[in-house]
């Protein structure tokens, strides 16, 4: 059990920034997700968490204690990758075994713990077979009872579901969440896919370029972005980006898109945009769920606009609307039944947009107020 | 232009078969979709339609034609693989234009249809650029374009989103639909990504163990699957089986102290006048499958408690496990911001016109009530 912090760590491969200045802190017993495309330095940043590259500049403290100068194996960290590294030519017992085998442990003791550890992960019966002949999701399971048995302070897993199909993924997010749950024991878990960081994180870490861009519960990542690249890597489909010029008058603020304007006459609201909007144009952001298909025109403010195309995925409907030169994603109902080409009228959620910067792409404005922005 | 039908193909790897006895129609201009999980036999299908395999048995044809002895280079079909092979000292326009420039076509020809097609790909900014200096995204637009140009009447294209990531993925999906649309090849795509498979063809052939399951649209094989493997291979989460019997009206669940379903006089005559074995499986969907906090009418003692939840952003996944048997998990979508507490007992809510009925024993579907 421990908690872990980073302080402005910093790490570079040739002339490549893998980690930019990077500072964390992981609570103890917490489920923590490190979400980023590939290439963000995810996988570097565990790394150097468990002694395998010593960081240039910062500090790394697991508990109390600085491990920049502590070998991988005094910091009793374990570690899952993806590909398992299981031995093949053992049995899962052996291979779960394995790490007790250095101790000087009764074969008793060791017999009772493996038992124990195989129980919990529902593999006992399987303590005889050869890696080679358990399924993917039940050689997972002994890649993770291997770790268990050491009773590290943290476990550190890097995408250890990427090569399983689709429904066994989804089970064994389901069954790691329980495990950490029963285990109470720091988890850093690293993935590209945002439906791992989401369900399964406490709280998520957005990483980009080697830098952090926003750390919070999944909710608060996901409804409220720091910027565009956080709004785009959580959400699928992700959030909609339309670019709309900024006009602010004494009394009004105005932003213009080619198919659409929305205007606010909130006093507060007017004031922070001056303030804030100095380039004259502004990206909105719109998540697909937060925008409502009218096939008729049934009022004033709804946005004219024509089908692109349709994704029918069975539980919804995912419709790609031409906005003017944009196209946009929305999410409707599994039963939409609109055609290519033909013309619908967009409902915007009020309550759900969000104002970035077109230069910096940074996050400006969360939009949560019913009526403070709208069409007209 | 092509219309594809395959006879009775049977293709075997030593002791292995691939593909077993299998016939497939592709109307001319159909965008359709081999979906099934990895070693089921689409790709093994894939290189017969191609020519890269023969058949041990069985035959192809397009258009009405025979085509087993036609070699691949001949066939008038166009490909694109999951490992795109971009030539990397090459410029994105060199890479683009090569398969018409083998094929001696006039200069200015070539460069018109360079230009259509990295306009349509968005990728025209990056014509002189050498494709060595790509983002793994453009090298696929790239490699998309490459095969695309030749306008093939054919076109195969084998998991080439999986290599993208997932924002580019659902642009890329929306863009492909909609070039085939205006180009109208006929498509065939081979997936193991169920999304990817509802969202892109007409149709869909389910494939499991080299045996095809269903060919069907989209809509029909996510609302009428023919058997349990279909039901479970589409949608995400996946669908809910809840084992059990049908006796005199009523469902009998496993998993519950007392979990009881019982059907409308209505239904009750139409599904006994299909249902010859009264063990069944009972599939619900997740997000026909709602929560509440008080008990339900159609159902009695079907109560699960909460083991964990997931905040997807636009919905709420909750994982359940049924009173009385902690190894079985229940999914259910709910709405945006529902918050569950872990250990709560829920009451499980679905009308009969949500569920399948399948026979246990053949795995069939046997019944799905329509209002």
């Amino acid at each position: 059990m421990a908690s872990i912090k980073l302080k402005n760590v910093t790490k570079s491969f040739n002339q490549t920034t893998a980690i930019n200045n990077l500072s964390l802190e992981i609570k103890d017993g917490e489920f923590f997700c490190v979400l980023g495309p590939p290439g963000a330095g995810k996988t570097t940043l565990l790394r150097l968490i468990v002694g395998l590259d010593t960081p240039d500049n910062g500090e790394i403290a697991i508990g109390d204690e600085v491990v920049n100068d502590l070998h991988p194996s005094q910091r009793d960290i374990a570690m899952i990758f993806q590909n398992l590294a299981l031995y093949p030519d053992k049995s899962v017992f052996d291979n779960i075994a394995f790490p007790l085998r250095k101790l000087d442990l009764r074969e008793e003791e060791i017999n009772k713990k493996v038992v124990d550890v195989s129980k919990q992960l529902k593999i006992a019966w399987l303590l005889e077979k050869l890696p080679s002949q358990l399924s993917g999701g039940e050689r997972q399971r002994v890649a993770i009872g291997r770790a268990i048995i050491r009773q590290p302070k943290a476990y550190l897993m890097d995408e250890p579901l990427s090569n399983l199909d689709a429904l066994l993924r989804l089970e064994m997010r389901v069954s790691l969440k329980q495990l950490q749950e029963n285990l109470k024991e720091t988890f850093i878990y690293v993935t590209h896919d945002q439906v791992e960081a989401l369900s399964m994180g406490d709280r998520i870490a957005v990483l980009n370029e080697g830098a952090l861009q926003q750390v919070g519960k999944p909710e608060e990542i996901y409804l409220k972005p720091n910027n565009i690249f956080v709004g785009t890597i959580l959400g699928s489909p992700p959030m909609n980006f339309l670019k709309c010029n900024f006009t602010g008058e004494s009394n009004k603020v105005i932003f213009i898109h080619e198919a659409f304007a929305l205007m606010s006459s909130k006093k507060d609201f007017i004031n922070e945009m001056k303030a804030k909007m100095l380039t004259g144009s502004v990206i909105l952001g719109i998540r697909p769920e937060d925008i409502k298909i009218h096939m008729e025109k049934n009022s004033d403010t709804v946005i004219e606009s024509k089908i692109y195309v349709t994704e029918p995925l069975g539980n919804e409907t995912i419709v790609d609307v031409k906005l003017g030169k944009d196209i946009i994603k929305v999410i409707a109902d599994a039963d939409f039944s609109g055609q290519i080409g033909q013309k619908i009228w967009l409902e915007i959620s009020s309550s759900n947009l969000h104002l970035f910067d077109e230069k910096n792409h940074d996050c400006i404005y969360h939009i949560t107020e019913k009526g403070l922005l709208q069409t007209f | 232009m092509a219309h594809i039908r395959l006879e009775n193909l049977v293709k075997r790897f030593g002791k292995q078969t691939a593909v077993d006895s299998l016939s497939l129609e592709i109307k001319d201009k159909e965008f359709i979709a081999l979906l099934g999980p990895s070693g089921c036999g689409k790709t093994t299908i894939m290189n017969m339609i191609s020519g890269l395999l023969q058949p041990d048995s069985g035959k192809i044809y397009f258009d009405g034609i025979e085509v087993n002895d036609v070699p691949p280079g001949k066939r008038g079909v166009g490909f694109m693989f999951q490992n795109y092979a971009v030539f990397t000292h090459m410029t994105v326009y060199e890479n683009i234009s090569f398969g018409l420039e083998v094929q001696k076509i006039d200069r200015a020809d070539i460069d018109r249809h360079v230009r259509e097609v990295t306009k349509l790909l968005q990728i025209k900014h990056l014509l002189s650029m050498k494709a060595s200096k790509l983002s793994i995204n453009d090298m696929q637009k790239v490699a998309l374009a490459r095969s695309m140009i030749t306008q093939p009447r054919i076109f195969l294209l084998d998991e080439p989103l999986s290599n993208l990531d997932a924002a580019l993925r659902s642009i890329m999906r929306a863009e492909l639909k909609r070039i085939q649309q205006e180009l109208g090849q006929t498509t065939v795509y081979v997936t193991h990504d169920q999304v990817e498979a509802m969202s892109l063809a007409n149709r869909i052939a389910v494939m499991n163990y080299a045996v095809l399951q269903q060919y069907d649209t989209p809509h029909n094989v996510y609302n009428f699957p023919k058997n349990l493997f279909v039901a479970n291979f589409l949608g995400s989460p996946t669908i809910n089986f809840f084992d059990g019997y049908y006796r005199n009206g009523e469902f009998r669940l496993k998993g519950f102290n007392k979990g009881r379903f019982i059907l409308s006089r209505k239904n009750k005559a139409a599904l006994e006048s299909e249902l010859t074995h009264e063990k069944i499986m009972l599939g619900i969907r997740p997000e026909h499958l709602k929560l509440k906090d008080t008990k339900t009418d159609m159902g009695e003692g079907l109560n699960a408690k909460v083991i964990s939840y997931e905040p997807l952003g636009s919905k709420v996944i909750v994982y359940l496990h049924p009173d009385a048997e902690p190894n079985i998990i229940i999914k259910s979508s709910m709405e945006k911001g529902y918050k569950p507490r872990v250990g709560d007992l829920k009451y499980l809510e679905f009308t009969e016109n949500h569920l399948y009925i399948f026979n246990k024993e053949t795995t069939n579907l046997v019944k799905r009530f329509t209002l």
